[in-house]
């Protein structure tokens, strides 16, 4: 997320998202690890594959917390709007993806590459706040 | 929304980060305010009359009134 000051709010959310990225490391490398050593079977396989997403997961829960803990308001607009700039990124590329998908111009993907849109849309999102902020003179 | 943020905060010397930290808000709040990009809540704009030590309607300028002849 955009950074235009460092108020408390931010801090703690850099903390989280530093121990969530690890743990995310921590749990793709591990049950990679897991499924090539020794594929779990049953319920263990389904729990132990849904392990890296909980970080991801959590990243969401974090940036919900920074909107309510941010105590700047204006900052706290700014990042919503940067939010609602990767969603609508996220979902005119998979939408788009989708049409030509299905007229066999465009292959299928994972169904997780719409986070990763997203979090590259958070990308956009700033840049359109620096840009707007640039263009004001702030 | 237009106010005097900026001639108020000029008559005083302060600079906009100054006031920025009197309110806990950032500089770039103050700077979205001053130049009509951003109308702050009502608890902020409360915050910044007493700042100012003033009346709310003496920082922050009511649009109709401010159009009627």
């Amino acid at each position: 997320m955009q950074s235009p000051t460092l108020r408390p709010a931010m801090r703690r959310y850099t903390m989280r998202l530093l121990v969530l990225l690890a743990l995310y490391v921590a749990a793709l490398v591990g049950t990679k690890l897991w499924f090539r050593a020794a594929a779990p079977e049953g319920l263990l396989a389904y729990a132990a594959a849904i392990l890296p997403a909980l970080p991801i997961l959590g990243v969401f829960a974090t940036i919900g917390r920074l909107l309510i803990e941010m105590d700047d308001e204006y900052v706290r607009m700014l990042l919503v709007r940067q939010t609602l700039i990767a969603t609508a990124f996220m979902l005119s590329v998979t939408t788009s993806w989708g049409f030509l998908n299905a007229f066999d111009l465009a292959p299928r993907i994972e169904l997780y590459w719409p986070t990763v849109l997203w979090f590259g849309g958070l990308g956009v999102g700033g840049a359109v706040n620096a840009l707007l902020e640039r263009r004001a003179g702030a | 929304m237009n106010n005097r943020l900026r001639d108020l905060r000029a008559e005083r010397g302060w600079s906009q980060q100054a006031l920025a930290d009197l309110l806990d808000v950032s500089r770039q709040s103050v700077n979205a305010i001053e130049t009509g990009r951003y109308d702050p809540s009502l608890p902020l704009a409360f915050k910044i009359a007493d700042v100012f030590a003033l009346a709310i309607e003496d920082v922050f300028l009511n649009p109709p009134k401010e159009t009627q002849p």
